[in-house]
């Protein structure tokens, strides 16, 4: 029943992070981040907009380069495992003057190129568009699409720079079992980047909370697989979570009411 | 359904011909005097003796020649600059305020020195029409290669395409609508700078055949010549449209209307 283009699995590459820090000018978006992640893991990073949970996506990546640690992938610098690497984004980024098919195979080489393309998009149930033009399909397929162009590459690492964050409930729903199937079913590490609680429960095995660009919540997810949104274990580790996020935007307490505050 | 269908293909042409019909009964009726205007009857005479005799063919293919020529190398500079200036930081720095100076020049305004320098033959045209149609070749190029979706080079970069793989697969396509732009501009330039420089001074041409027939007051003749560049810049924009077409058929804004 599998394809070729899918065995050997690919093993899944360890991410570690020692003291990774990014700055934008005077502004520090990271501060020292340290973390460890396991070949084969699946880590959502959760986190309100600007903590820095995309930039750290971006540095895995190396789309950006640290002011200061490192990003060692599989024991190595991360520049030696570029090609095992591979990002989806938040907007499909498809090229519109290629068809699908095209799409998948960019940057592959070798002749069968397209037959594995083809292979890829069987696996994202989208064979049937291989010769549309991108701009005729809605947001979930284009997304199918930009996934199976990232897994044709076999990769060993898969970063998701809150791919599912424009889609509509339904759709959205379709795509995370995907990506939890085809994560399963390859073994490759994933990591997930989005403000969507109840997603990253639903797919991660562990939920990062970054604040400030800082770890601050290191979440483990013990629940069985294939996750009941509904469940009420599913329900009581989203809501801890989801409240954990929202604590900093709750008006704060009597902490500090005397203090005068300048509010931006 | 098919009634009214017809009846759309015919509508837009019931002005133009009320208006030719009008103009015939005018002439015929002695109102219109052919010093001014010749009956449409005689232009299509004029039309056709010159088609005869193939002196319209020839200037035709001379006119036709001139604007391709001075085309291919003003939009052939334009363009190769425009990638330059579009890609490379240090040849925008080095090219672009100046180009951006000499542009504000309006090409009619050289031909005294066009003159000067080059006499009135065959290359004072070509220049005229070069450096008009550079401009909006040039100018499109640049403003195309810098408006490609940095989002799209970024991805593109991450699946590992770098040089020139990058430049034919995400670039070059992303910069292409707009450099049409630009050569649709040009042909349209192209005939219009080709059209004074001829009249100003030529042996041959359309040009040529409509100032020489002024002369000797054959009013039909010179209404052959307009008509003839009409038709010409048309025709200019019905291939660069033909082009925008078959480029850019990915793009839901070019594909043809539903039939």
């Amino acid at each position: 029943m599998q394809r070729d283009w899918i065995t050997p699995p690919s093993s899944g590459l360890g991410v570690d992070l020692a003291g990774l820090g990014k700055r934008f000018g005077e502004r520090e978006v990271l501060h020292g981040i340290s973390l460890a992640v396991r070949p084969g893991e699946f880590v959502a990073i959760v986190g309100r907009s600007g903590c820095g949970k995309s930039t750290l996506l971006r540095l895995l990546a190396g789309l950006e380069t640290p002011t200061s640690g490192e990003v060692r992938l599989g024991d190595a610098p991360a520049a030696e495992h570029r090609d095992d690497v591979r990002i989806m984004f938040q907007e499909a980024r498809l090229l519109p003057w290629r068809t699908v098919l095209q799409n998948v195979q960019l940057g592959l080489d070798g002749k069968d190129g397209a037959a594995r393309a083809r292979d890829a998009l069987a696996h994202v149930g989208l064979a049937d568009r291989a010769n549309d033009w991108p701009a005729v399909l809605s947001g979930g397929q284009r997304q199918r699409v930009a996934l199976a162009r990232a897994l044709v590459h076999r990769p060993r690492l898969l970063l998701l720079d809150e791919p599912l964050g424009a889609l509509d409930a339904l759709t959205r729903i379709e795509m995370q079992r995907l990506i939890e199937s085809v994560w399963r079913e390859l073994r490759f590490t994933a990591v997930l980047v989005t403000h969507d609680v109840a997603e990253a429960v639903a797919l991660a095995d562990r939920v990062l909370l970054v604040e400030d660009g800082r770890v601050t919540l290191d979440e483990p997810v013990a629940l069985a697989r294939p996750r009941q949104h509904g469940s009420p274990a599913f329900a009581e580790l989203e809501g801890r979570v989801l409240a954990r996020v929202l604590r900093e935007t709750l008006p704060p307490a009597v902490e500090e009411p005397t203090k005068p505050r300048l509010v931006a | 359904m098919t009634a009214r269908l017809r009846l759309h293909g015919v509508t837009p042409w019931i002005v133009p011909l009320l208006v030719i019909a009008g103009w015939e009964a005018a002439s015929r009726s002695g109102w219109l005097s052919t010093r001014i205007l010749p009956e449409p009857l005689a232009v299509a005479q004029a039309f056709w003796s010159l088609l005869k005799s193939g002196e319209l063919l020839r200037d035709v293919a001379i006119s036709s020649g001139r604007a391709l020529a001075g085309l291919a190398i003003g939009g052939g500079l334009g363009l190769a600059l425009g990638l330059l200036t579009g890609t490379f930081k240090t040849a925008e720095t080095l090219l672009d305020t100046t180009l951006q100076m000499v542009r504000n020049v309006p090409p009619l305004a050289l031909i005294p020195l066009v003159i000067l320098w080059f006499g009135i033959d065959e290359s004072a045209k070509l220049f005229l029409v070069a450096i008009g149609v550079f401009f909006p070749i040039y100018l499109n190029t640049y403003h195309g290669i810098r408006s490609v979706d940095a989002g799209l080079i970024e991805m593109a970069r991450s699946y590992g395409l770098r040089g020139w793989p990058l430049y034919r697969e995400v670039i070059l396509p992303g910069a292409l609508p707009s450099i049409l732009v630009g050569l649709r501009f040009s042909l349209g330039l192209m005939w219009v700078l080709l059209i004074v420089a001829e009249t100003i001074s030529a042996q041959s041409g359309i040009g040529y055949m409509t100032m020489n027939a002024r002369e000797f007051l054959q009013t039909d003749v010179v209404l052959v010549g307009v008509l003839l560049y009409a038709f010409l810049g048309k025709l200019a924009d019905l291939i660069a449209r033909g082009l925008e077409r078959r480029f850019l058929r990915w793009n839901p804004a070019y594909q043809p209307a539903l039939a």
